[in-house]
């Protein structure tokens, strides 16, 4: 060892020569005591690690892996050290070791680190759009621009595999499940209206415009236990946080008017925003003629208000609300008197309100609040008239005609809390829980008869993610539910699994029960209904690259406590859970955005088996929404020298069985009557013209849109409605063979990113 | 006894500054590879040696940006390096650079970060990782507005996007110019980065 004594012995001389000299005595001193480490660093696996580092902590010295793991390199501490490994995708690796001059030889082995670029995703039955690293199935732009969608978030899910194309009724049918099966969720919150009022046989909009969002996951079955009150499937919306700059936008087209600003401080850290929209068919509708005949024009005014604002652990506040007014009139032939007509007159008020805040709270917790509050009312006239369109009242004699007068008031309130804490558990572990309260109020009257149903419903649930390795993954869940209204609770497991069996591809499986209660139709009638139930087992396999995604997943679902129909006269009915059904399929999807340059395109393919007991039907029979086989050709390209874009979908769906279903003399449901509807087939096109693109800042930024479903003019049959005698059938059709749309949308903002340096050239 | 404190003392005193001198050689020794790496390995292999010698330093934060920058060589020379991976760890550099100092270069490291994990897959990615890239250039041009490796990143940004979409050669010229004419009155401190002017000079070239 280097002494004092030397210090000692030099003392007195210059400084700079004491300097230079000391110097060099540290570099002997680094020579004598240098330990030579060598070793190889492999994985769980035994498989070498290339590229480690591998350092004396607090020290220079060090080395990195080579190709076959192997590493040496000389220490000039001494002492007992630390030494530590590290990795991407591994655990760091920390050792104490002894330095004194002993060549040291470490074999050591690292433990793999799940990361999210890495690691196995659990994807069983759900499929993720959004801008995410992870690769999501679907953008928020290609909403926009799935030909035939018209940017209506539910149309442009229906391309997915798992979802059915009805087309009289709005709503996600998922696997053998009804519309009403599939919730949609707003940044954690549900959504109790999330489309225009039902008008009979045409299926109506979601609320909520793509644009609102920057994630969606579309999940056909198994999903986690923080959602529920859905038997088959959730729609999870994320809203957008902060926009990237502030603008004012305006829509024109002769079906819709609309202004809106997104205001973004400068500071970027809130933002703001109104929009309002006025929809008027009047123009549309003397182009294009409709076959029901509209005595009151759709109208439709929305107006909606937000603000965001960021806090300061990068946690996110976000309020959102809007509001709806519409109001519309059509009347149709009656199918029990050709000389007849159905007059049905619709006012509907819709009020949604959601307030979110993210937090990052200390040690890894992570907290998620949101409340919502809707009211949605509407106000149905529904009328038998003649030929003069004056109303025909019946007596109570003949109930099927008299049935067909009727007012409704319906008024829809939802006011929930939903509060969602999480912990990170080192890698990509997590451990969730939390709790969340509804209270629904319906007040319903029915001609002169108010009847108002109020729910007080609790929930709790608890979830964890465990990354056993980056090839295996769990996600075990339990969610519980207490109803006040029919005094019932549930309890209700969720587990999946995840297997990485090769680079991007994985295998994955989920069970999972699921609870819904009776709708309020029913639960006007009696109270006494408990929880109806699914049960879903899922296994998918799935291979994703950046630009390619393949899956196939199978799935059996079985249903039970479904809700069926006891009629006890002609104007009312008891319901019990009696009701049973099963399901069976399998959903492929296969998107491509290599093989043809420019060119992108995915296709879908579900077969569906399934087998229902409800309502009314006299036993277990493929239900009237359910098609065997259902298949979709999405095709987008972009000619950047046009800056055009155009796009194409084409559906189609096997014919789905109809029926009448008719009481006998004991009271009993038969089937009077039934059928294969004709298949559906329709091919959507679309186009965009972007002819801003490619101006240098410019003030206005322009999109051309255009649309048209059904080019091919082919005309669709969804169903068949019957007169009250079984002798008469009238098909059910779209309002109009085609739909056109053609709209200019504009916005002016301004990128201060440019700014910055444009202003200094 | 009195000597032998003196001479304790001194020791310590030279300790200092033998220890920051090391830190100097050990930083140029580092540096020297730039002009000899080739391979990826080579290029992680200085990313691990320059962590290292800023873990041991603790408050310089060259070290940590020169492994990211190396990192960020081996990204744009290595069409099959995993970039989601690589950026990830290029920002975890940063994290750890802007710990000790905030500064327009390490933004200058972000915007390379981002503008690799975009170009994986442009069309879809453009809307995060383009947004992300710029977002940087401009954070870093409010702490400097007169650094020429951020108008050197934002001239390649413009000319590597197609005319239609705003970009192309004669919107990408004057930035290169402006950054060559930033370049030529740069007076870096030692150690600082200094690179760039070549490569914008080679692109303004194509800018003609």
């Amino acid at each position: 060892m280097f002494s004092l004594f030397e210090i000692q012995k030099i003392k007195g001389q210059r400084f700079k020569k004491l300097f230079f000299l000391s110097l060099g005595v540290f570099a002997f001193q680094g020579l004598i005591a240098q330990t030579p480490i060598s070793g190889l660093i492999k994985d769980t696996k035994g498989h070498p690690i290339p590229g480690a580092s591998i350092t004396i902590k607090n020290s220079f010295d060090g080395a990195t892996s080579d190709s076959s793991g192997n590493f040496h390199f000389s220490a000039s501490d001494t002492g007992s050290r630390l030494i530590t490994i590290t990795s991407i995708g591994y655990r760091p690796l920390e050792q104490s070791i002894l330095l004194g001059g002993n060549a040291l030889h470490l074999d050591l082995q690292l433990k793999e680190e799940p990361n999210e670029m890495t690691a196995v995703t659990i994807s069983a039955g759900s499929f993720s759009a959004g801008d995410s690293k992870r690769g999501a199935v679907m953008s928020s732009l290609d909403v926009a621009t799935t030909a035939g969608s018209n940017a209506d978030i539910t149309a442009a899910l229906k391309t997915l595999p798992g979802a059915q194309q009805v087309g009289e009724q709005e709503g996600l049918f998922v696997r053998g499940g009804t519309g009403e099966e599939t919730k949609q969720f707003i940044d954690g919150s549900l959504v109790n209206n999330p489309y225009f009022t039902s008008i009979p046989d045409i299926s109506t909009r979601g609320r909520f415009s793509p644009f609102l969002f920057k994630g969606t996951v579309f999940s056909t079955g198994g999903y986690s236990a923080l959602y529920g009150q859905a038997l088959s499937s959730v729609v999870l919306l994320e809203s957008i946080d902060l926009p990237e700059k502030s603008e004012v936008d305006a829509s024109i087209s002769p079906l819709v008017v609309g202004v809106g600003t997104q205001q973004l401080a400068k500071d970027k850290k809130s933002s703001w925003g109104i929009s309002y929209d006025y929809v008027d068919v009047a123009i549309y509708f003397g182009l294009v003629k409709q076959t029901p005949d509209y005595f009151r024009l759709p109208q439709f005014h929305s107006g909606d208000a937000n603000f965001r604002i960021k806090t300061k652990n990068g946690g996110m506040i976000k309020y959102y609300t809007t509001f709806a007014y519409n109001q519309l009139g059509l009347r149709r032939p009656d199918v029990d008197s050709s000389n007849l007509k159905n007059a049905f007159d619709l006012g509907n008020h819709n009020w949604y309100n959601n307030l979110s805040w993210r937090e990052y709270l200390n040690n890894g917790w992570k907290m998620n609040l949101s409340a919502s509050y809707s009211t949605n009312l509407d106000d149905i006239n529904q009328q038998v008239q003649d030929g003069n369109n004056q109303p025909r009242y019946y007596p109570d004699s003949i109930f099927w005609m008299n049935n067909k007068n009727f007012t409704i008031k319906n008024r829809q309130d939802l006011a929930q809390t939903k509060a969602v804490f999480e912990k990170k558990l080192g890698g990509l572990s997590a451990f969730r829980f939390g709790g969340e309260y509804w209270y629904n109020n319906n007040p319903f009257t029915f001609q002169d008869t108010a009847r108002r149903l109020q729910d007080n419903m609790v929930a709790g649930f608890a979830e964890s993610d465990i990354y056993l390795t980056n090839e295996l993954a769990a996600k075990i869940g339990l969610r519980y539910e207490h109803s006040s209204l029919i005094g019932k609770s549930d309890l209700a497991p969720r587990v999946s699994l995840a297997y990485k069996t090769g680079k991007d591809a994985q295998v994955s499986a989920a069970y999972g029960v699921f609870y819904q209660k009776a709708d309020n139709a029913e639960l006007f009638y009696t109270k006494n209904l408990g929880f109806t139930q699914a049960t879903h087992y899922i296994i998918n396999y799935q291979k994703m690259t950046v630009d390619q995604i393949f899956r196939i997943e199978a799935y059996y679902k079985s249903y039970k406590d479904l809700i069926k129909t006891v009629p006890i006269n002609p104007f009312y009915f008891n319901y019990n859970n009696n009701g049973r059904a099963d399901a069976k399929g399998i959903d492929i999807f296969w998107r491509d955005k290599k093989s043809f340059k420019n060119f992108d395109y995915w296709i879908s393919y579900s077969y569906l088996d399934t087998k229902r007991d409800y309502l009314n039907y006299p036993g277990k029979i493929t239900p009237d929404f359910a098609a065997k086989n259902t298949a979709s050709f999405v095709m987008k390209r972009f000619f950047t020298d046009w800056k055009t874009g155009f796009n194409l979908t084409y559906t189609y769906a096997s014919g789905r069985p109809y029926y009448d279903f008719l009481i006998n003399n004991l009271g009993k449901y038969y089937i009077g009557d039934n059928g294969h509807a004709k298949d559906y087939n329709t091919l959507n096109f679309s186009a965009e013209y972007v002819p801003s693109i490619g101006k240098k800042n410019p003030k206005t930024f322009v999109v051309l849109f255009a649309s048209m479903s059904n080019v091919l003019g082919y005309n669709a049959v969804y169903g068949y409605n019957y007169s009250f005698n079984g002798q008469e059938k009238q098909a059910v059709t779209p309002p109009a063979q085609r739909f056109y749309f053609i709209g200019c949308f504009l916005s002016w903002g301004v990128d201060r990113t440019q700014d910055a340096i444009n202003n200094n050239l | 006894m009195k000597s032998l404190l003196t001479s304790l003392l001194l020791i310590a005193g030279l300790g200092c500054l033998a220890q920051s001198d090391r830190y100097t050689e050990a930083m140029k020794k580092n540096l020297a590879l730039f002009g000899t790496a080739k391979t990826t390995a080579d290029y992680q292999e200085m990313a691990n040696n320059f962590e290292r010698i800023g873990d041991a330093e603790k408050t310089q934060w060259l070290p940590f940006y020169y492994a990211g920058l190396s990192l960020s060589t081996a990204g744009w020379n290595d069409p099959k390096l995993d970039k989601d991976a690589n950026s990830t760890r290029i920002n975890a550099l940063c994290d750890k650079a802007e710990a000790i100092e905030k500064n327009a270069e390490i933004y200058a490291l972000r915007n390379m970060a981002a503008t690799q994990e975009m170009m994986v897959d442009p069309q879809t990615r453009w809307q995060t990782y383009g947004q992300q890239a710029s977002a940087a250039l401009e954070s870093g041009l409010k702490l400097d507005p007169d650094n020429p490796r951020l108008y050197y990143l934002r001239g390649e940004s413009v000319l590597n996007t197609p005319e239609a979409y705003g970009g192309g050669k004669a919107i990408a010229k004057p930035i290169f110019e402006k950054a060559i004419e930033l370049f030529k009155k740069q007076q870096p401190k030692p150690l600082y980065p200094d690179w760039g002017q070549a490569r914008a000079e080679e692109e303004l070239a194509k800018c003609q």
